[in-house]
């Protein structure tokens, strides 16, 4: 297992994902004579997990069976511990395609938070990118490189631990894409323009904040950057749903030649396969600036 | 990687190069030929003077549709007449504020007068220019200067460009799928370098194209296809390396039935011998039988010729029957392949974008996917996709099950004047993924797999029964 390749069997070592339900998944280490306790009851690693081939039914203490599931980045963006906000898929998504980021690209990405864009980067840009991550936050920065270690992606990785306002990606000329979630971006465009190779480029800034964005897209336009563009793409989830809409009695109609099946219709109603909005969504994350650097 | 000279030389645009055209958000994709006339946006010109140039350089059209690679500079604002009015009350609407007349530009047009020096001579002739405000200014020489600037630029194809391009010009022929869908298609997929990948559209290649620019030229990707042939127009502009092409398998779907039931047969040597089971010879036959007919007029125009000609014809024809045999053998021996690359189900991802009845094909296709791989089906229609939800549940298998569409909102980005643009899309088309699982029924096929612990799976096996 890696988050860069599929494997088949789940081994001694691996992240898998317990598929419990709908909404609920957990990431776990997988560790000869580990358990995991689940609401269905405990998961033994040594018989349960390893040596199953990934996708098995899982059958816990109490009876209750589970799913256990190869990781891949968009899995692990529902699991991961959270240490700040995370970007979720349809942003990272959409991001993916406007960095036009493909396997070869160098990235570079600040901050990198707990790491949910940085495992979509790693998986789209391997086997022959590379990704320079960049966090102010020394804590926050060694946990996910070791997080990297332990998905097997930290060959195609360098964190730095620095303030990249200040001290910026920890190189110059490389980066086909730059990506900033920081709070203030527009200070990091400079940077950003160093980091990126001189044929060019595209850049991505995500903030929450209106704000943000104004100052960033100025400085984008000082420093040169061209094709500036924003945007904001929300997910919509349609709950699959099958609803029964009873019929009006009108009574009996004259006009009507009397049919045999009347009583029944009564009575009648319609059930069809349909979709409900959920009651609340997230209506906002955050405003996507896009730009292309030129080449100089 | 250093920063030498001639690293340049893969910037550089080449003759037979797909590259993309580009002014303003209207894209168009072309090939670079020589001499050949391009017409984009009502006008029309020739890409020759473009080989040799930098990517992403923009060029003037010229007289005769000659390009001029423009200088940096030009792309700068031509006001700087700093004066405006606070609001518009007395901006009248009188059709009288433009001195010049529609024949006076197009005078200026044919005295060569570029875009910039036109719109500099509507402002000068324009009575209500200097009342209107800032902003209005603004917006103006914006509106002019999409009409009467004659720039193109040239860029390389990317996903998101041609995405963005098909999304644009053509969405009937991409089932409307849009750009930001894609995106999320190719996500939730985990499309990715080294992966088996299997896909079925009919979106003139494009989502193929994306997928195979997503893998880089590792693993391999099978294009499942309706029909006669594959339909890819899309992935040439794509411009992939030739390299890319090895890892790209195509195979009809008019064969699954057979190869799930292992009657599927591609071992034949005789092309006549299977003729009616395999759809590959029949198609071949058959355009065998569309193309001879014209080779047969041309034969009679001159069937006064001598003999010697004739045996030369003779000659060619069997010549030409020997390829095409050679060909149909090269074409069994791909087919064989691609058979036995679906016949292990274990691809690693399923995409499926199409106009056919999504239903059918998901749960055809999705038997060739291994356990525990992402599956993602997209539909321009909102009801298909809720049967093939309802008929997973039903069926099993499968796990993660989601319903989704996205809204998709462009902003104004101004000092001041920063709001949504006025304009959105409606929709962006609707899209079903999943995950699959390891059903009961596949289970003694695991059974016979050597790795796997015995008595574990006997105690599940309990447990569903």
């Amino acid at each position: 297992m890696s988050f860069v390749e599929y494997g088949d069997l789940i081994q001694d070592g691996d992240i898998a994902i317990v598929y419990l339900s709908h909404d609920s998944m957990m990431a776990v280490k997988v560790q000869q004579g580990a358990q995991t306790q689940t609401r269905y009851g405990v998961i033994r690693h040594s018989t349960d997990l390893i040596g199953q081939r990934y996708g098995s039914k899982v059958t816990c203490s109490k009876g209750g069976w589970v799913h256990v599931l190869h990781p891949t980045p968009e899995l692990w963006t529902v699991c991961l511990p959270h240490r700040t906000q995370i970007l979720y898929t349809t942003d990272i998504a959409t991001i993916t395609m406007m960095l036009e980021l493909k396997p070869g690209s160098i990235v570079c990405e600040s901050g990198t938070g707990s790491g949910s864009l940085s495992h979509a980067i790693l998986r789209t840009i391997a086997p022959t990118g590379h990704l320079h991550t960049v966090e102010f936050h020394q804590q926050r920065a060694e946990k996910v490189a070791e997080e990297f270690k332990e998905h097997r992606v930290d060959h195609l990785v360098t964190v730095r631990n620095q303030d990249v306002c200040k001290d910026g990606f920890g190189v110059t000329g490389v980066a086909d894409a730059v990506f900033l979630d920081i709070p203030k971006p527009w200070e990091a465009v400079g940077h950003a323009k160093a980091a990126m190779r001189k044929q060019g480029g595209r850049v991505c800034s995500f903030s929450p904040c209106i704000e943000q964005v104004q100052k960033t897209c100025e400085a984008l336009a000082d420093q040169g950057f061209q094709e500036i563009s924003t945007l904001e793409v929300l997910l919509r989830v349609h709950d699959v749903r099958t609803v029964s809409l009873p019929l009006p009695d009108f009574g009996p109609d004259p006009s009507a030649p009397a049919r045999p099946d009347t009583k029944e219709q009564n009575h009648a109603s319609v059930t069809l396969k349909t979709t409900t909005p959920p009651r609340e969504m997230p209506g906002h994350t955050g405003y996507l600036t896009f730009a292309t650097k030129p080449r100089l | 990687m250093a920063d030498t000279g001639d690293e340049d030389c893969q910037y550089r645009i080449k003759e037979g190069d797909y590259v993309v055209l580009k002014r303003g958000d209207i894209f168009k994709a072309v090939q670079i030929q020589p001499r050949k006339k391009v017409i984009f946006e009502k006008q029309w010109f020739f890409l020759d003077n473009a080989v040799g140039h930098l990517y992403s350089t923009t060029f003037d059209i010229g007289s005769g549709g000659a390009l001029q690679p423009q200088k940096l500079k030009e792309n700068e604002s031509c006001s700087d007449a700093k004066e405006a009015g606070t609001d518009n009350r007395h901006i009248v609407d009188d059709g009288k504020s433009q001195k010049l007349t529609r024949d006076d530009i197009e005078t200026l047009k044919e005295q060569g007068l570029k875009g910039q020096e036109i719109i500099q001579q509507l402002i000068e002739n324009s009575s209500t220019f200097r009342d209107k405000t800032e902003y209005a200014q603004d917006k103006y020489i914006k509106k002019k200067k999409k009409k009467y600037e004659n720039t193109v630029t040239v860029l390389r194809p990317t996903c998101r460009i041609l995405a963005m391009m098909y999304h644009g010009r053509e969405p009937g022929k991409i089932c409307h799928l849009r750009y930001d869908t894609l995106a999320q298609m190719l996500t939730l997929a985990n499309i990715h370098a080294g992966s088996k990948v299997l896909v079925f559209e009919t979106c003139a290649g494009l989502v193929l194209g994306a997928v195979m620019e997503r893998m880089g030229g590792f693993g391999s990707v099978i294009q499942m296809y309706p029909g006669g042939g594959p339909v890819r127009a899309g992935v040439e502009s794509f411009g992939f390396p030739a390299h890319f092409h090895d890892t790209l398998h195509e195979f009809p779907i008019c064969h699954v039935n057979a190869l799930l039931a292992g009657t599927l047969d591609t071992t034949a040597k005789e092309p006549s011998a299977d003729e009616n089971q395999s759809g590959v010879v029949a198609e071949e036959e058959q355009n065998q039988r569309e193309v001879e007919p014209q080779s047969m007029e041309t034969s009679t125009a001159d069937a006064v010729g001598d003999d010697q000609e004739k045996n030369e014809k003779e000659k060619r024809k069997e010549a030409k029957t020997q390829v095409k045999k050679l060909k149909l053998e090269e074409k069994r021996k791909k087919l064989a392949a691609v058979a036995s690359l679906l016949e292990a189900r274990n691809a690693d991802g399923l995409v499926i974008a199409s106009r056919f009845q999504p239903c059918s094909v998901l749960m055809g296709l999705l038997k060739f996917l291994a356990p525990s791989r992402p599956f993602v089906v997209y539909s321009q229609y909102k009801e298909p996709l809720i049967e093939c939800y309802t008929k997973l549940r039903e069926h099993g298998g499968t796990v993660n099950l989601k319903l989704t569409d996205s809204w998709l909102r462009h902003y104004q980005v101004l000092p001041n004047r920063t709001h949504p643009l006025l304009l959105m899309s409606g929709g962006g088309g609707y899209l079903l993924s999943g995950t699959t699982v390891a059903t009961d029924h596949q289970k003694p096929a695991g059974a016979q797999r050597a790795e796997e612990p015995a008595p574990k799976r006997l105690k599940l096996t309990d447990t569903e029964a």
